[in-house]
């Protein structure tokens, strides 16, 4: 399932302001089971890329296909996690997850919504808590009900955006690892598109690393590739050879972005 | 826990506190530990002990209050015939309350009369109640139909709903009909615009959940829309009882043979304010029972803890 992006523009106008224009004409191929992360600055239109490959929002100009097919909304075969969790708070973790997939697999028998239902509560060990309300549960629980929550909807593509910025750094790194496990396992799910802040976050899982910029740059100012061999472990991938060279790379990118941005903002 | 329950609670602890100080001797690191911890849970003797405590207090100024506006109004009445002092006032009440529900042919007792107009507000209230959070609802999801309605309800909203009065009077030819229609328009718009502006304010996460994971219609009403707008609902239908509680007096003041204002407009006529003053009294009670319901009924729906 290969994600062409061609083209793609989007600037927000607001009052008072000159329209920004945050996606200056972004061209990007995405192979089949790739997991690519974005990365940059706020404000340089990562989430909107990812919201408008999600169907979220819609673009200004350019397309979005999804194997040839045109983009033109939202739909489970890119499911999708929120940086909130946004769970909605008045059903249970299990009811969460039931009722997106029932809604999105309107097909699926009553023995398969079950089973895909339990089989991701339980792969991220949330199955004896699946009566809790989601104020009823910690950051991270949230967090991994939305995530079983887009994978038992078997997505081909899922889309992640800042989905651990909120949780803290063990919990982080406890999330990141059941991420890959389930990308890696017998899901449906193939292509990953997920943005970051967090260097460290984007080498450990991306095959590749797309870093996105502010003006005066072009909105993807590098691709950069991440030939780190899987299954990668978070403490022996910072010993590849490669990881130095990737991390020096990104923070140079993004050291060089952050000063044009307050040479700009000093013009301005 | 409601924001009521928090004194009570928090004077236990203080009265519990002496206690605390024996096992803090134990050793030092206990000693801080004591001190800045949590104490032990109050026991329940102590709980209903300033519970008790709590409730007398504020029931004693209630008195007080109370107290004050009686002999201020003793005072103002002192020496006037037609109007009537606490005292007459009270009597009266005594009277009516003591055979409420008589009914004769050109008297009827003011139970009778109170349930009457009680009737009448119920009705008119679930009506409203129905259309308006059935409208309020389409209103708040789609944005066309807020467009198309927003005007109309917001010219006729500030309108005295007694205005409508003359037209369902001439429409209905009967004056117990034109009341509860009226109530009907009173009672509506505090529910649809709340419920509207509940509908309308889904948190945005809330909808692209709905719209990634293809949410039907029934889905989104009862797991998206409905819940986020519950609270409001109830809010506006509070709103609607309470006007529609006032109005109700003034309607059948104006034409009618029965109900509260009815009666009360009968008394004036006879020249007895004693009457009036407590229909007065018993209105008062009866709205504050009907708010203290529905109060009852928002904090039963209220989610205790909202997330994300």
């Amino acid at each position: 399932m290969t994600i062409q992006i061609s083209g793609v523009r989007k600037s927000f106008k607001r009052r008072g302001h000159a329209p920004q224009d945050v996606l200056r004409g972004v061209d990007l191929t995405i192979r089949t089971g790739e997991f690519v992360s974005f990365i940059g600055h706020s404000g340089c239109g990562k989430s909107t890329l990812l919201n408008i490959v999600g169907g979220l929002v819609k673009a200004d100009g350019g397309s979005v296909a999804v194997d040839g097919q045109v983009v033109s909304g939202p739909g489970p075969d890119r499911a999708m996690v929120f940086q909130n969790y946004s769970l909605l708070p008045w059903l249970s973790l299990l009811k969460n997850v039931r009722v997106a997939v029932q809604e999105s697999r309107p097909d699926w028998k009553k023995a398969r919504v079950d089973e895909m239902v339990e089989r991701y509560l339980t792969a991220v060990s949330l199955w004896e808590h699946r009566n809790k309300r989601p104020g009823q549960v910690s950051g991270g629980m949230a967090q991994r009900a939305a995530v079983a929550r887009a994978f038992a909807v078997a997505p081909r593509t899922l889309l992640l955006d800042e989905p651990f910025g909120a949780l803290d750094a063990l919990t982080r790194s406890r999330l990141q690892q059941q991420l890959v496990d389930l990308w890696d396992s017998e899901s449906e799910t193939e292509t990953v598109l997920m943005v970051t802040h967090g260097l460290d976050e984007a080498i450990l899982l991306a095959d590749r690393i797309v870093v996105m910029a502010n003006l005066p740059y072009p909105s993807v100012r590098t691709v950069i590739d991440v030939p780190i061999p899987r299954p990668r472990h978070r403490t022996t991938v910072v010993h590849h050879p490669a990881y130095d060279a990737i991390q020096k790379q990104l923070v140079d990118l993004l050291i060089a972005d952050n000063d044009a941005e307050r040479v700009g903002a000093g013009a301005g | 826990m409601t924001p009521r329950d928090a004194t009570p609670s928090a004077v236990a602890s203080a009265t519990t506190r002496p206690t605390e100080a024996l096992p803090a001797l134990a050793s030092t690191t206990d000693v801080t530990v004591a001190g800045q911890g949590r104490p032990a849970p109050p026991s329940w003797l102590a709980v209903l002990g300033a519970r008790l405590l709590a409730f007398a207090t504020a029931a004693g100024w209630a008195l007080v209050g109370l107290a004050v506006f009686v002999a201020l109004w003793y005072f103002a009445a002192r020496g006037s015939t037609t109007v009537p002092g606490p005292a007459e006032g009270a009597r009266t009440l005594g009277d009516l309350l003591s055979r409420p529900f008589f009914n004769e042919t050109n008297d009827k007792g003011i139970g009778l009369h109170l349930y009457i107009s009680l009737r009448r507000v119920f009705i008119g209230f679930g009506l409203a109640a129905l259309v308006g959070i059935a409208l309020g609802l389409i209103m708040g999801a789609v944005r066309p139909i807020w467009s198309a309605l927003n005007p109309l309800v917001q010219v006729l909203r500030p309108v005295s709903p007694l205005a409508w009065f003359p037209i369902w009077l001439y429409i209905l030819q009967e004056a117990a009909q034109a009341a509860v229609v009226v109530i009907f328009i009173t009672a509506l718009w505090p529910t649809l615009i709340n419920t509207a502006a509940g509908a309308g304010a889904i948190p945005r996460d809330q909808r692209n959940v709905a719209r990634v994971f293809r949410f039907g219609t029934g889905a989104y009403l009862w797991h998206v829309l409905i819940p986020n707008a519950l609270p409001h609902i109830i809010t506006g239908l509070r709103l609607s009882m309470g006007i529609g509680w006032m109005v109700i007096v003034a309607v059948e003041m104006l034409q009618g043979n029965s109900g509260i204002g009815y009666f009360i407009w009968n008394s004036y006529n006879a020249l007895e304010l004693d009457k009036v003053v407590a229909a007065i009294v018993l209105i008062g009670i009866i709205g504050l029972v009907l708010d203290t319901l529905l109060l009852r009924l928002s904090r039963w729906v209220t989610p205790e803890e909202v997330h994300g």
